[in-house]
């Protein structure tokens, strides 16, 4: 399917078609049930944030609203400053990474789209073979690497896997098709380079796509694991989850902390998505499409 | 000498230029590595030593462990719960959200919610519930309605669907999204030829919907699979203090690779171990879109 057949599309398709009348009773014990698992959908994140907010006493009753709900949980865990770095952490590696996907993806996508020369079409393939690739594969080569030039516990070292994705290069591509070729022509023909066609013709219409892009790299890296576990040893150095991990092993640490630093590291993308909402539905039927 | 050339050489200029870096880092980053894991799983290697050259011992070792077999085990248990479980509970919602007009966007907020989440995050907080009485949410409420204890976390039996538990949650807001709309793309024109034929809405489902779904079935099936067949954080934070217990019910694959090599430091073992990892999802992953795309 190509992009010009799915972009006026993806409006569509997330506004349901149900007709306006009113329910019926079968329609209501839908709406009901649906409502009902809704809820049951949030009931983990629920708790979380309520728990966060109990004292210590009123932890392990089934009450989601608590008696007193309070903020020192927050300030307990944000005061011995590990959090505090550890979101500091996360913060600047998923906002340095998301703005190279953004650059070099898109770069690389609208190269392949819209310039012709000779090895373009292996160029692709080798860049689409590696989706084939899974990250544990490569999780050793990278720790030896690392090692090797001195990578380890650094930011450098945390963020290096990540700085293109093929994935994004080709979400990129399918929507670079959509920009038509005339208008590149056009900014030719009035002196524009290569260089200033992409960044200020081709770029600025693409920007659902580069949101929707943006949007699940700064998600996926937010929330990454496994390497950060391996390249991090220093406690300064490691990234929310690895840092949330390692103090939910601590042997008293007691749950209100837990649930407060999983709220921590949750409650930024539920914001995110909050406002940016529309965006994401979107982007995920845009990937979804294309994959 | 750039502005003697052609438009077409200058094009081809500009190309290579915007790839370099990108084909440089593709090179060191994704394609060195990669022939370096296949290399290293022929090697015998514990970080300090030198590299001999072991041929074939790594993966002979491998097919005569048993633990490996076990692991092997569970990594296709998560896939074969997971992914049936999933297509079908996200395809019921997506179904009938689909035809809910009231609150609509509402109520698809709260299944897609769980996808923002972290894994890491979201694990802690499922372990908790699953805790013993008086600790975990599950158990002192199936206790306050006097139901005995259900072993979550501490069963061989019950650990492992535990665990999967929340990793499926955590996926079902996107399979929602990404069925409605494949629903949405289907022509409405059918739906209203099968109503003036009146056909009923069972038998529409099942020859009008689900097979124009194809595609969209297709694409979730495999990629959930292979996040069920690399399942990791969810394991390795729900059972810190034994990693893939109790006794090795919970370990996947991938679990499996992070010990022998950050916490054994046997590289080339490891390394033979993510290289049958590749080849399993290779292997999955082309059946599956074999089998779905012909029948």
């Amino acid at each position: 399917m190509t992009a010009t057949e799915i972009r006026p599309t993806t409006d569509a398709l997330l506004k349901t078609q149900a007709p306006k009348k009113p329910m019926n009773t079968g329609q209501f014990i839908r709406w009901l049930l649906l409502f009902l698992g809704g809820i049951a959908m949030v009931m983990p994140i629920a708790y979380m944030i309520s728990t966060s907010l109990k004292w210590p006493h009123e932890v392990y009753n089934l009450k989601l609203i608590p008696d007193e709900p309070h903020l020192e949980n927050y300030t307990y865990v944000l005061e011995d400053g590990r959090f505090y770095w550890w979101f500091v952490n996360s913060m600047i590696i998923a906002v340095i990474t998301t703005v190279c996907n953004v650059i070099f993806d898109s770069l690389v996508g609208y190269t392949l789209c819209k310039f012709r020369f000779p090895g373009r079409y292996i160029v692709f393939i080798a860049i689409l073979s590696t989706l084939m690739i899974p990250t544990e594969m490569l999780v050793i080569p990278w720790y030896l690497m690392s090692q090797q030039f001195g990578w380890l516990d650094t930011y450098w070292g945390i963020m290096f896997p990540g700085l293109m994705t093929a994935f994004g290069t080709f979400l990129m591509k399918q929507f670079f098709e959509t920009v038509p070729d005339d208008f590149i022509e056009a900014a030719r023909i009035d002196g524009l380079n290569e260089l200033q066609i992409w960044w200020t013709v081709a770029m600025p219409l693409v920007k659902p796509a580069l949101a929707a892009l943006a949007i699940f790299v700064f998600l996926g890296n937010w929330t990454a694991f496994i390497w950060p576990l391996i390249v991090t040893n220093s406690v300064e150095m490691y990234t929310l989850p690895v840092g949330l991990s390692s103090f939910g092993d601590e042997a008293d640490v007691a749950w209100e902390l837990i649930m407060t630093g999983a709220a921590i590291s949750t409650i930024p993308t539920l914001i995110v998505f909050l406002i940016f909402q529309r965006y994401i539905i979107q982007g995920v039927v845009m990937a979804g499409l294309k994959g | 000498m750039y502005r003697n050339l052609t438009i077409r050489q200058k094009q081809i200029v500009w190309a290579w230029a915007f790839l370099a870096i990108p084909i440089l880092f593709y090179g060191v980053i994704r394609f060195y590595p990669t022939g370096n894991a296949i290399l290293i799983s022929f090697q015998e290697w514990n970080l300090l030593g030198d590299r001999t050259w072991t041929g074939l011992e790594n993966y002979q070792k491998l097919f005569a462990d048993p633990v490996f077999w076990k692991v092997f085990k569970n990594t296709f248990v998560y896939l074969l719960l997971g992914t049936p479980i999933s297509l079908v509970i996200s395809f019921v919602i997506a179904y009938h959200l689909d035809k809910t007009r009231f609150m609509h966007g509402f109520l698809r907020m709260l299944y897609f919610l769980p996808f923002m989440t972290s894994a890491v995050a979201m694990a802690w907080v499922w372990r908790w519930f699953y805790q013993p009485v008086p600790v975990g949410l599950f158990n002192n409420a199936l206790a306050s309605i006097g139901i005995p204890q259900f072993p979550f976390l501490q069963s061989t039996t019950w650990a492992l669907p535990s665990v999967l538990a929340p990793a499926i949650w955590a996926g079902l807001g996107f399979q929602v999204i990404i069925f409605m709309a494949g629903l949405r793309a289907i022509p409405r024109s059918y739906y209203e030829a099968a109503r003036i034929d009146g056909v009923s809405s069972w038998t529409v489902l099942w020859e009008i919907t689900l097979p124009l779904l194809k595609p969209t079935i297709v694409f979730i099936v495999v990629f959930s699979s292979i996040g069920f067949l690399r399942i990791f954080d969810h394991v390795f934070n729900m059972t810190t203090n034994n990693p893939g217990g109790p006794l090795n019910s919970t370990k996947p694959l991938v679990l499996m690779i992070y010990e022998t090599a950050f916490s054994a430091f046997d590289m080339g073992y490891a390394a033979a171990q993510t290289v049958v990892l590749f080849l399993v999802l290779l292997v999955v992953s082309l059946i599956q879109l074999r089998l779905l795309r012909d029948s």
